[in-house]
């Protein structure tokens, strides 16, 4: 929005949203909405505490191993199945029914399977994300244009440079668009597992805090849970646009 | 003669259905039941009704959220994507809603709204709500200038302009934000019949699961995750079929 | 050169009887000059060319006469009147067609008419009229996306003609149109001018198509955009129409703009 001529920053009107949520919480309107600044407060001390920064470790672990193995799985698949169609025909049905499926259904399995820690957490983070990383990096290589391909044969390039030096940073672009939004589920799969297998991580936190009504606490932890989620989509999204200055000239 | 994408697709299910029944014969777990065990217990549980009841109780706070999410989602869309002011001021709300891990909000909710229908009608609205937001106002942003222009030069009013332009323009893809609305509110309903309280489908899942009838847990796993599939897809169906001229017929095709 | 002149100079001055009029407009945005200072004569009746390289402000300056967009500075007469938004007087032709994708050609044609809230049977009776003028008669129930380009472009034009305004303003309408179609197209308007009475304006980057249909070429020189000259052809405009690229002065005015505009091609 442009006020006396100068654009405002896009997302400045969440220090707006701030104040309302100040004032509101001032009012005592209700018990479940305390002051911003009080949570703030209660913010810095949490940080420090053990519990916090159990549950913070926790949940990075689970995090980063769910998107690793979704994006050390997922990327090779769906190139293998941009580049052959009989796997193509095979596996694309599963992976489109999986990416629209409710897969909290599926936890209780994992549950029953892998127990009640880390190892279902790190499966189910890996769940939310893999459908979409296969399904882009497939869309990835089957973009490639046909002109680059045939380019690269006429340099007499081998199939090793080929793929390299031309094929991986022609579906860079799609492959990373894939990645941001697997991190995105990633972080909502990482919430949901810990909060069905809630003695773990923020699941536990969370527990903890509802039973013990600590509304400033409960509040702290979601505004870091919420800002770290939307930083890491923010540099995902960056990073994509690095690399997409060329997907529009390709 | 069956072509050739349906007879891979019967054969990739045939590998997979096939592997789960191996893998449950085997067993790898003592929780792993065959695929035909899973069957006889989905049949079972349709021949005694008990899955018709489960449904008619989960779709409940589905139906009510995803209601509730398309009226406001969808006017908020077109607010947000029509006011240069209501853009700055809601949509960054939303765009952190998409980004974060909402589900964290349940045990609030709990607290604020007991453990009833209303806290689940909530859990599904947040889930469902930032997508059909988002989705309604890009699409209403990204109207072609030149139609709009169009409208202008023959004198279009702004409420027509809104009701004859910028409306059926922007219908598809509010139409796809909505299908991924109901995507979202899926995962909803399910997380809060597991984590609230056990009702409808949940409860089959987890009754079973303490009692260690696995057949009729993964039943009733397997027939959500087909319902919300075979809908969604059906949704899509009718998508492609709606506005089928609507995405093409620009200059650029 | 001297060949050329002399055809400029056989052209009668500009009458007075101009049906718009645009008097020292200026349009900035930001520290852009898009235009300065422009002013231009339409005659009644004619057609005239804005022609110039990419970027010279012609679509910018067709975009202000239509009143979707406002000058910095300066003002456009209609018939005398001051524009101040868009008119009735005025339809627009636009280069991407600007066909509604969900309605069907007939209900495209008529979304003039729909907008200024004629009744439903009158406006299709009309629109009706105009589809079968633009030879598209058997296609009212179609969908734009099963037309062709020209096709799509005839629609475009069916629409600017059935509110039936006094200025037409073509925003280079034939440029996403393939080759055929638009020679056809480029007939159609010499025709158009010949039997309606209307007002012409008209933007393209072709030289050629400039010259083919213009009874005035203004051409444009760019950053920021005036008017460098003013040529009127005479000799062939009264020639049938596959002869007129065959004319001497046809070819020798093709020849003299292309040699003022080589200097401005990147």
């Amino acid at each position: 929005m442009i006020v006396f001529g100068r654009r405002l920053p896009g997302m400045s009107s969440l220090l707006l949203w701030a104040l309302l949520w100040e004032i509101v919480g001032q009012t005592g309107w209700t018990f479940f909405i305390p002051p911003l600044s009080e949570v703030l407060v209660t913010l810095f001390n949490v940080i420090g505490t053990p519990a916090f920064q159990k549950a913070m470790y926790e949940t990075a672990y689970a995090f980063v191993a769910g998107v690793f193995f979704a994006i050390v799985i997922g990327v090779p698949v769906g190139i293998l199945i941009g580049k052959s169609r009989l796997l193509d025909e095979l596996i694309l049905p599963w992976v489109n029914i999986f990416l629209s499926a409710p897969l909290t259904a599926l936890v209780p399995v994992l549950m029953v399977l892998f127990g009640f820690g880390m190892k279902s957490i790190i499966i189910t983070t890996t769940l939310f994300a893999i459908w979409i990383i296969i399904l882009n990096s497939r869309a990835g290589v089957k973009q490639i244009n046909r002109s680059l391909v045939e380019m690269a044969h006429s340099f007499g390039a081998s199939p090793f440079d080929a793929f390299f030096k031309v094929y991986f940073w022609a579906a860079l672009p799609e492959i990373l668009g894939g990645v941001r939004i697997g991190v995105i589920r990633a972080v909502k799969g990482v919430i949901i597992g810990q909060l069905l297998i809630s003695i773990v991580g923020f699941g536990a936190l969370f527990e903890l805090y509802s039973n013990n009504f600590m509304m400033s606490h409960f509040w702290a932890v979601l505004i870091v849970l919420f800002a770290l989620a939307f930083s890491l989509s923010e540099f995902f999204a960056y990073l994509e646009r690095r690399v997409s200055y060329y997907a529009a000239s390709r | 003669m069956i072509n050739r994408p349906l007879a891979l697709k019967l054969l990739s299910a045939f590998i997979v259905f096939g592997a789960w029944e191996i893998a449950g014969r085997v067993p790898v777990s003592f929780a792993f039941p065959t695929f035909i065990e899973s069957m006889q217990a989905l049949f079972r549980l349709t021949i005694e009704g008990t899955i018709f009841t489960a449904y008619a109780e989960t779709l409940k706070p589905l139906v009510v959220g995803v209601s509730i999410s398309a009226f406001f989602g969808i006017g908020m869309g077109l607010w947000v994507g029509l006011s240069q002011r209501f853009e700055w001021l809601f949509s960054p709300i939303f765009i952190v809603m998409q980004a974060a891990p909402l589900a964290a909000l349940i045990p609030i909710l709990v607290m604020a709204y007991g453990i009833g229908l209303t806290s689940k009608v909530f859990v599904v609205c947040i889930m469902a709500m930032p997508v059909i937001v988002l989705n309604t106002a890009s699409a209403v942003r990204n109207t072609p200038a030149s139609i709009k222009d169009m409208g202008k030069s023959f004198l279009a009013t702004d409420r027509d302009i809104v009701l004859k332009i910028v409306i059926p323009a922007a219908s598809p893809v509010i139409f796809s934000g909505l299908r991924l609305g109901i995507s979202a509110g899926f995962i909803g309903a399910i997380l809060s019949e597991l984590k609230i309280t056990p009702t409808g489908v949940g409860d089959i899942i987890t009754y079973s699961r303490s009692i260690a009838d696995y057949p009729s847990m993964y039943a009733a796993i397997f027939s959500i995750i087909v319902l919300a599939v075979l809908f969604l897809n059906l949704l899509e169906r009718i998508e492609d079929f709606l506005f089928e001229g609507n995405n093409r017929g620009y200059v650029s095709d | 050169m001297s060949q050329t002149n002399d055809a400029f100079e056989k052209s009668e001055p500009v009458d007075m009887d101009s049906a718009v009029s645009v008097r020292s407009v200026s349009k900035n945005y930001g520290t852009v000059e898009a235009l300065r200072d422009l002013s231009l004569e339409f005659p009644r009746g004619q057609l005239t060319s804005l022609l110039g390289p990419s970027g010279c402000g012609k679509t910018t300056l067709l975009k202000i006469i239509a009143g979707l967009l406002e000058p910095t500075s300066g003002e456009i007469l209609i018939e005398g009147k001051k524009v101040t938004g868009p008119g009735a007087d005025r339809a627009f032709v636009f280069q991407d067609f600007a066909l509604l994708p969900w309605a069907s050609v007939i209900r495209n044609v008529a979304f003039g008419l729909e907008l200024r809230g004629v009744a439903k049977s009158e406006r299709e009776a009309i629109a009706e009229k105009y589809i079968k003028n633009v030879g598209l008669s058997g296609f009212e129930k179609s969908y734009p996306h099963e037309l062709s380009g020209g096709m799509r472009q005839r629609v475009g034009l069916a629409r600017a003609l059935s509110v039936d305004s006094q200025v037409l303003l073509l925003d280079e309408p034939f440029s996403a149109v393939d080759e055929q179609n638009r020679r056809k197209f480029q007939e159609d308007m010499l025709e158009l001018v010949r039997n309606e009475n209307k007002t012409f304006i008209f933007v393209t980057h072709s030289i050629e198509e400039a010259v083919y249909v213009s009874d005035q070429i203004a051409i444009l020189l760019p950053r920021p955009s005036r008017v460098s000259e003013i040529i009127r052809p005479t000799s062939f405009r009264n020639t049938d129409v596959e002869n007129i690229r065959r004319s001497p002065e046809y070819l020798d005015i093709v020849d003299q703009i292309w040699a003022s505009l080589r200097n401005y091609v990147e």
